[in-house]
């Protein structure tokens, strides 16, 4: 329990510039496969980090709880585990509460107590403060992860969950024994941090709700992107400017409303010479989209994957300077830092290409429902 | 032909162009010995009526009267353009200097002689134009 | 009276060099130098002299040099020559003392203690060179969110935005009136920002007719004694500003002298020639907050909504509250002016003594704005001292939009910052309304002059933004984790939001 885990030195870091290899696989039919693929494609990107942070996000791995919000907390100690569960008894329904399960490996060392709870937030505490769901639970993770020392939200979603930690992803999925998992998504990250505390909780991927992100790269805007975000609530204490890219996706997309493709276009917005030679109606949407949402650019170098329930992001920066290569086969969509992590899982691609800077690919389970459609390339 | 132009609303009256005239009339070509020793005189005259000033230089007449007045064929009309002064002909009768609607003719009383603008012929730029601090004058073809 | 006051300046004047041409004469509108018309040799009263350097500028021979006159031999550290000689000529005039220009006193210059940030390995840093570096800037207030539908298959705008300014650079010329300085300057300045794709602002003198031309480009000001003010004053302008303050000389009003009133000025700030044009030191029907709100409206009705509004404050003590007040008021921009901010006469000692720096005011507006959660809702304009490119990104890093340049545009012009604006005898022929002095300032070097600096100033902004591994200055603006204080207490780094250098 006195681990390195939580080692956040102390709130002086912002954030921690890192490297990084990613990866991530959908199937749009929704059809649930095991972890162990994406272990096996991360693998390969075993070079991309430094076994000083790797993590994985499933989708549809908790069927049967799929109308609780799944809590995946780290606990230095048991007094903040009680500090926790004493919030959880005033504010949640806890249905269900124990340890994530593990497996004893020799790579992964110092593990922080890893408690898992499926809980719904009571009816009074949602009337009282005036708030849905889905903004109490932000409030709770802000909540929990700022207040209560010791204790840290990794994961908050429904019917998914994320589990990271300090080393190698390869190794991190088998401690978190992710080929007992069954998902129709599943996102993988190794981290390269290059001045790094070795905490736990600055692992890939970064959650909120059922928004988890991976990120290679760094964000040159984080100041700004945090200073804005702390506008509209949130809280960026994390250490690592991944935190902003998935609280900009949670503003965008589930408080203003905007669709992924106009979301996209705020956080890798188009060039102004591009928007001035557009024609007029697309000139004024995109002008305005600059104009307001200015403070969420990510400038810098970026390859994000965002995952939420029933589909899958990709994108670039603006000037595509980190890898990111995309492929399908049959009704899987796949995403990977190179085409090797792809290839190692699914040899026989039907297509494969590099995203443009900017453009977001986008892979989403069909329900019946029309076809969302992304902005993806085929260059074969 | 390219004419010498006075732009009077920005003539600040300094009259370097008068200063850089006799420099670039001096046999030494330098500005504190062509004023201290060779005492030199400049090729053209600043009117000044403040707060109004403005460099007036030979203008070059198409139908220059100096060159009709001209007793020793001195002045010429040359078929390039510029009024040409020939200094050995002259004789100081300043008959020209009468004759010029401009005033823009000097007499060198020193020398009985006159001094005019020969729009520094060896020169891309008159040395007026190319040094008047606030771009008061211009070297350009305006048409007749 | 005979007076105790000994020269500020010796001219030293070089007689191997002089070729007494008397360009020193009929260049000195103080009428320092003249013609000995025994010898013809050239004396020079220095009594007279402001150290304006015209003189030794036109010498085509630089046979003049200019020196401080230390002849208060024993000044002390309270009572240095500087103050002595101030009591001797109030004790000599009674007067108020006046001046102008911006802020001489050694306060703390936080530019110069803030260091800005560069790639190193993690990222790559982007050369403009070679890819996109964009500065262009939007003034006005944007909504939290935009609204988007889709129509027949494609995306559609369905927010209205409020007006906006759309700068090519963050930089706009600072409001000097026409009387405070001379036609050709304006002339000048609106020429360059119509070049440059950016603005200028008329002051509070009007807007000449001949002027309305670069109307596109122009913000036309309303102050106090509301001169110029009229229908087609707001219908040229792209924006309109409400002048409350200004950084010289903060809670007071202005007064340009009748001599000065000549039939331009006359004409341009529809005043009776010769007469006194004196501002009001409070708008007298703003006394309070609520009143301001009713002037913003009524300038965007009479501008149909057109045209954004902004308000211009001078930076104060409780500088964040009055922004935040004039953001609720519906200003559309608030511009502050720092305590180094210029002018073309202020009474010396509230010049000196009254205000705050802008670098602490821009960084108490932007995060008190950000608390507030209305930082979207309108820009902020920072004006007072911008010496270089790297003061205004520093801003931006601090959290200004944009930043007014004054001082800098003038001296780009040719002002040698002699601080005798108020005399009317600028021998720069910048702040002055003397035709003889006026056309010294000749418009097209001067638009030039302006230009060249804009560009040279953007083109080094764009290298330190490529520096930073950023190409949208969006995203340097309010992004104090570029920026690191050298040298400041913990106080001063918690009002800037800044960082030490040396802590991650």
């Amino acid at each position: 329990m006195e681990g390195r885990w939580n080692r956040r030195y102390d709130w002086q870091y912002d954030r921690i510039p890192s490297g990084c290899g990613l990866a991530a696989i959908i199937s749009e039919a929704g059809r649930s496969f095991g972890g162990e693929e994406i272990i096996q494609s991360i693998c390969v990107l075993h070079d991309r980090s430094n076994g000083l942070g790797g993590g994985f996000a499933g989708y549809g791995i908790y069927p049967e709880k799929r109308d609780l919000f799944a809590f995946h907390v780290m606990f230095e100690s048991i007094e903040a585990k009680e500090l926790v569960d004493a919030y959880f008894d005033r504010n949640f329904y806890v249905e269900e509460s124990g340890h994530i399960p593990t497996r004893k490996i020799k790579e992964i060392t110092n593990a922080p107590l890893l408690w898992r709870y499926f809980v719904k937030p009571l009816d009074d505490s949602l009337q009282d403060c005036e708030l849905c769901e889905e903004d109490f639970v932000t409030r709770s993770v802000f909540h929990i992860n700022g207040e209560i020392p010791g204790a840290y939200v990794f994961s908050s979603g429904k019917n998914m969950g994320a589990f990271k930690a300090v080393g190698y992803p390869e190794d991190v999925g088998r401690f978190y024994r992710l080929d007992e998992y069954e998902g129709y998504s599943w996102i993988g990250h190794g981290r390269f941090p290059t001045n790094t505390p070795g905490w736990w909780g600055g692992a890939h991927p970064f959650t909120l709700l059922d928004w988890s992100l991976v990120h290679n790269g760094e964000i040159s805007s984080y100041g700004i992107n945090k200073r804005y975000l702390e506008m509209f609530g949130y809280r960026c204490e994390l250490q690592t400017d991944t935190e902003v890219a998935a609280y900009l996706f949670d503003l965008l997309l589930r408080r203003h409303g905007l669709s992924i493709e106009v979301a996209c276009k705020a956080l890798a917005s188009p060039f102004w010479s591009d928007i001035d030679r557009m024609p007029e109606e697309e000139r004024e949407l995109f002008k305005a989209i600059r104009m307001v949402y200015g403070p969420a650019l990510l400038n810098g170098p970026f390859a994000i994957v965002l995952g939420f329930t029933g589909g899958l992001i990709g994108i670039n920066d603006r000037v595509k300077l980190r890898p990111l290569v995309a492929a399908r086969k049959d009704d899987r969509l796949y995403l990977a830092s190179e085409e090797a992590a792809i290839r190692e899982i699914s040899p026989d691609l039907d297509v494969v290409w590099a995203p443009k800077a900017g453009e977001p690919v986008i892979g989403r389970v069909r329900t019946g429902e029309p076809e969302v459609v992304g902005a993806e390339e085929t260059v074969a | 032909m390219k004419r010498i132009y006075a732009i009077e609303s920005v003539c600040m009256n300094c009259q370097l162009c008068a200063v850089f005239c006799a420099t670039g009339h001096s046999r030494s070509k330098d500005i504190i010995k062509a004023h201290n020793r060779e005492k030199v005189l400049p090729r053209l005259f600043v009117e000044e009526k403040r707060p109004v000033s403005f460099a007036v230089q030979c203008r070059h007449c198409d139908e220059p009267f100096c060159v009709q007045s001209c007793i020793t064929g001195a002045l010429t009309k040359s078929l390039e353009g510029p009024v040409v002064y020939a200094e050995e002909k002259c004789v100081g009768c300043w008959t020209c200097v009468a004759a010029c609607p401009y005033g823009a003719i000097r007499r060198d009383v020193d020398r009985k002689k006159i001094a005019k603008c020969d729009l520094c012929a060896e020169l891309t730029e008159p040395a007026c134009v190319a040094n008047c601090p606030n771009q008061a004058l211009v070297y350009e073809e305006r048409g007749s | 009276m005979y007076t105790l006051l000994q020269p500020d300046f010796r001219i030293k004047r070089d007689e191997e060099r002089c070729i007494r041409c008397g360009v020193c004469v009929r260049q000195c509108a103080f009428d320092v130098h003249s013609v000995d018309t025994d010898d013809g040799s050239i004396r020079s009263d220095e009594s007279k002299c402001v150290a304006c350097q015209r003189c030794e500028t036109l010498c085509p021979t630089r046979a003049l040099t200019l020196e401080e006159n230390y002849h208060v031999a024993n000044e002390n550290y309270n009572w240095t020559g500087g103050v002595l000689k101030n009591i001797w000529k109030q004790a000599e005039t009674g007067g108020v003392l006046l001046t102008g220009m911006g802020n001489p006193r050694p306060y703390r210059i936080y530019w110069d203690h803030l260091v800005l940030n560069a790639s190193q390995v993690t990222n790559p840093s982007i050369d403009p060179l070679r890819e996109p570096m964009e500065l262009r800037t939007y003034l006005g207030s944007k909504p939290d969110s935009v609204e988007v539908v889709k129509e027949n298959g494609s995306l559609k705008l369905k927010t209205k935005l409020a007006p906006q300014l759309r700068l090519d650079a963050p930089f706009l010329f600072s409001a000097m009136s026409l009387g405070a300085i001379g036609y050709n300057v304006q002339e000048a300045m609106a020429r360059a920002a119509t070049e440059m794709g950016i603005y200028w602002n008329t002051g509070e003198g009007g807007l000449h007719k001949d002027l309305y031309k670069y109307g596109k480009n122009t913000i036309v000001q309303v102050a106090s004694g509301r001169f110029g003010v009229y229908k087609d004053y707001l219908d040229a302008a792209a924006a309109v500003e409400i002048k409350i303050g200004q950084g010289a000389k903060p809670g007071i009003g202005g007064h340009l002298p009748g001599e000065k009133v000549g039939d331009l000025v006359s004409m341009t700030r529809m005043i009776p020639a010769g007469t006194d044009a004196l501002s009001p030191a409070p708008h007298h029907d703003i006394y309070s907050i609520e009143d301001l709100s009713q002037l913003i409206y009524s300038l965007k009705e009479a501008t149909e909504y057109t045209k954004p509004v902004s308000v211009k404050i001078a930076a104060v003590h409780n500088v964040a509250a009055i922004a935040s007040g004039i953001v609720r008021a519906g200003a559309d921009i608030v511009a502050i002016d720092g305590i180094r901010g210029g002018t073309g006469a202020a009474p010396t000692m509230i010049r000196d003594n009254v205000g705050i720096p802008i670098e602490l005011a821009i960084a108490a507006v932007d995060q008190r704005l950000r608390d507030e959660g209305i930082r979207n809702r309108a820009s902020i304009l920072a004006a007072g001292g911008f010496r270089s490119s790297a003061d205004i990104i520093k801003a931006i890093a601090l959290g200004a939009d944009a930043v007014y340049l004054g001082t800098a545009a003038l001296v780009a012009m040719g002002c040698h910052v002699c601080q005798k604006c108020y005399t009317g005898k600028c021998n720069w022929g910048i702040a002055t309304q003397d035709p003889y002095l006026e056309r010294r300032l000749n418009p097209d070097i001067a638009a030039e002059r302006l230009s060249n600096l804009i560009h040279a100033w953007s083109h080094e902004i764009m290298e330190m933004l490529g520096g930073m591994g950023i190409n949208a200055i969006e995203s340097l603006r309010g992004n104090r984790l570029h920026l690191r204080g050298v040298g400041l207490s913990k106080t001063e780094l918690d009002i800037l939001g800044v960082r030490h250098a040396g802590a991650s």
